[in-house]
């Protein structure tokens, strides 16, 4: 039997019920491995063992007096630190939130505890989920488990790394223009980010809210799809969650993938791509195309500008969303004479250097003179893509790609470089724009760094995504290997 | 376009963050560098085509204007947030002087 915490959570729930082990040994395990790794790789930023442990006898109770929940009854996960979670501090990795205590649970979170998850702590991240490295928490950079010298991509880097790392069997991310899938693909974990809607934003601290979307990071796709089930649903507290009944289940034969139609964009395959990395999508397409799919080059050309129009409207929506951020409700307050001076000084003290820089673009693209220019014409030219990519997606039923154009890189490399770093986005903004699901999945290695490929489907078939991704992963084994540390 | 410092200051007031001497230096051009790269946008051809705010069909979702009590623990955690308090009111700095 595999060390217990580093079980999908299929087997872990399978052995749950056939008592091979408890979720208090599960838990433990998973515990005993923070306590030996976390000092290499800071993927938390917070562990409540205490809370873990009651919630892992209460889970105890109800599967050995056969009242188990579901499937995530007992098993151990980590939330990223943008989600409120009672009893614990939320931080979102900024200095301005080091104190605040979570008033509420997040829709999700409460989900996942209603589902019975034992919840091992806060995983770190990019300041207020902004960057691809993890570098901008204000809490120290989390490290690549497979390369400690590597990022562990971003912004939930601290979620891919903790189930990378064996530290939990899922945790949970957000995902605003690849903030799931890129750390998933850079520490070789499957990532989902799903429909724009099926899971509620509620008690996700927000960054940019026409983008931002809660998902899970787990050991296979089959692992993603058990996650989601828990947490997804419409929610009165967020208008913009969708009801069930959107829901498309897929339409595959009982085995292999024939009858799906595959698109690989030439749009996706740009200039600037590892060729190793590229090798390693090809290889991936084959092995769909050998499972029956039909694989098939399209043009998606308004997806060129995924990354303008990301770095237009999500700077616009986060200078609003983090107005709130003013030294007067919570957070950090540093005192000055005047209430305006309080907030520039407070806010100039509690952000970071990339948030500071995403808030003035913000600012000054939406300001009188500019407004039109760009934050209007990105909203049209996002309505472009949209229409273009619903006119695609007629003709076929996913986009495969590669996640990311590279794999993990050095800690520092990219760190005073916003564009260089921007634009490993660029192949995951797109389904964020258009608000599609999208999965990474693990496909391979260059240079012993683990790659993964994109799926992105059309808006509510989150389930043909998921299902793809579960039939590649039943007939490869790149999702399951674990780094040695 | 290239920002000057007065434009940097502009955009600081605009987003009520104060900058270090150094930030006002370093700011106009990261920010210019990013603006360029984003430019590309007003070559595309958005004739007939509407802005939009939000990417799904979802829209003005409604619910009654009824007061809902909150829990109290939660309320409680909600005022403790505050920096400062007088009782159950957020104490705020003079607005007007």
């Amino acid at each position: 039997m595999a060390s217990l915490n580093r079980m999908t959570l299929k087997e872990a729930a399978d052995g749950l019920r056939s008592k091979a082990f408890s979720s208090q040994e599960l838990t433990e395990a998973c515990l005993g491995r923070m306590r030996a790794v976390e000092g290499q790789v800071h993927s938390m930023l917070q562990v409540l063992e205490t809370p873990a442990m009651e919630a892992a006898k209460e889970a105890d109770a109800r599967l050995s007096s056969g009242k188990a929940l579901g499937p995530l009854d007992g098993i151990p996960a980590v939330v990223k630190d943008n989600l409120l979670l009672r009893g614990s501090r939320t931080t979102s990795g900024s200095r301005i939130l080091e104190t605040y205590e979570s008033p509420y649970d997040a829709t999700s979170v409460a989900l996942l505890k209603a589902a019975g998850a034992v919840i091992l702590g806060k995983s770190n991240m990019d300041e207020f989920a902004m960057g691809s490295s993890t570098e901008s928490s204000a809490y120290g950079p989390t490290r690549n488990p497979w390369n400690l010298a590597k990022i562990p991509g971003g912004s939930s880097g601290g979620s891919a790394a903790a189930v990378a790392a064996a530290e939990c069997l899922f945790a949970l991310g957000s995902d605003t223009g690849g903030s799931i899938r890129q750390p998933a693909a850079m520490c070789g974990v499957t990532g989902f980010k799903p429909t724009y809607g099926r899971v509620s934003r509620h008690g996700l601290m927000a960054m940019a809210s026409s983008f931002d979307q809660i998902g899970p990071l787990a050991r296979s796709a089959e692992d993603a799809r058990l996650a989601l089930s828990a947490i997804e649903g419409e929610d009165p507290l967020d208008a913009t969650s969708a009801g069930r009944f959107r829901y498309v289940e897929p339409r595959l034969p009982s085995e292999g993938l024939q009858g799906l139609r595959i698109g690989l964009p030439d749009e996706f395959f740009t200039p600037g791509m590892d060729a190793d990395v590229k090798d390693r999508t090809m290889e991936a397409a084959a092995k769909l195309e050998a499972l029956g799919a039909e694989i098939v080059p399209v043009r998606f050309p308004s997806a060129a500008y995924g990354l303008p129009v990301y770095y237009v409207i999500v700077p616009c929506e986060v200078s609003a969303n983090l107005s709130r951020y003013d030294g007067v409700r919570f957070g950090m307050s540093v005192p000055a004479p005047t209430l305006k001076e309080t907030y520039s000084v407070t806010r100039a003290e509690g952000f970071g250097r990339e948030v500071r820089r995403r808030i003035m673009l913000g600012a000054h693209a939406l300001s009188s003179g500019y407004y039109e220019a760009y934050y209007l014409q990105a909203q049209k030219v996002r309505a472009k893509m949209r229409r273009e990519f619903d006119a695609l997606m007629q003709d076929v039923d996913l986009l495969l790609s590669p996640t990311s154009p590279s794999v993990a890189w050095d800690i520092g490399e990219k760190f005073d470089d916003p564009i260089a770093m921007y634009l490993t986005d660029i192949y995951t903004v797109t389904a964020n724009v258009v608000g599609a699901p999208a999965i990474s999945a693990p496909c391979g290695f260059v240079r012993d760094l683990p790659v993964g490929f994109q799926l992105i489907g059309r808006p509510f078939e989150d389930g043909l995504v998921l299902e793809t991704a579960k039939r590649f992963q039943d007939t490869t084994d790149f999702h399951l290997k674990m780094p040695m540390l | 376009m290239h920002l000057t410092k007065d434009d940097v200051l502009r955009i600081a007031e605009l987003a009520n963050l104060r900058l270090t001497e150094e930030e006002i230096g370093t700011s106009g051009g990261q920010l210019s560098s990013i603006l360029e790269y984003v430019g590309q946008l007003s070559k595309v051809d958005v004739a007939g085509l509407e802005p939009v705010a939000h990417i799904t069909d979802v829209s003005g979702v409604l619910r009654n204007d009824e007061v809902r009590p909150t829990d109290r623990i939660v309320r409680a955690a909600l005022l403790d947030a505050a920096p400062e308090r007088e009782g159950d009111l957020v104490k705020v700095k003079t607005v007007f002087q």
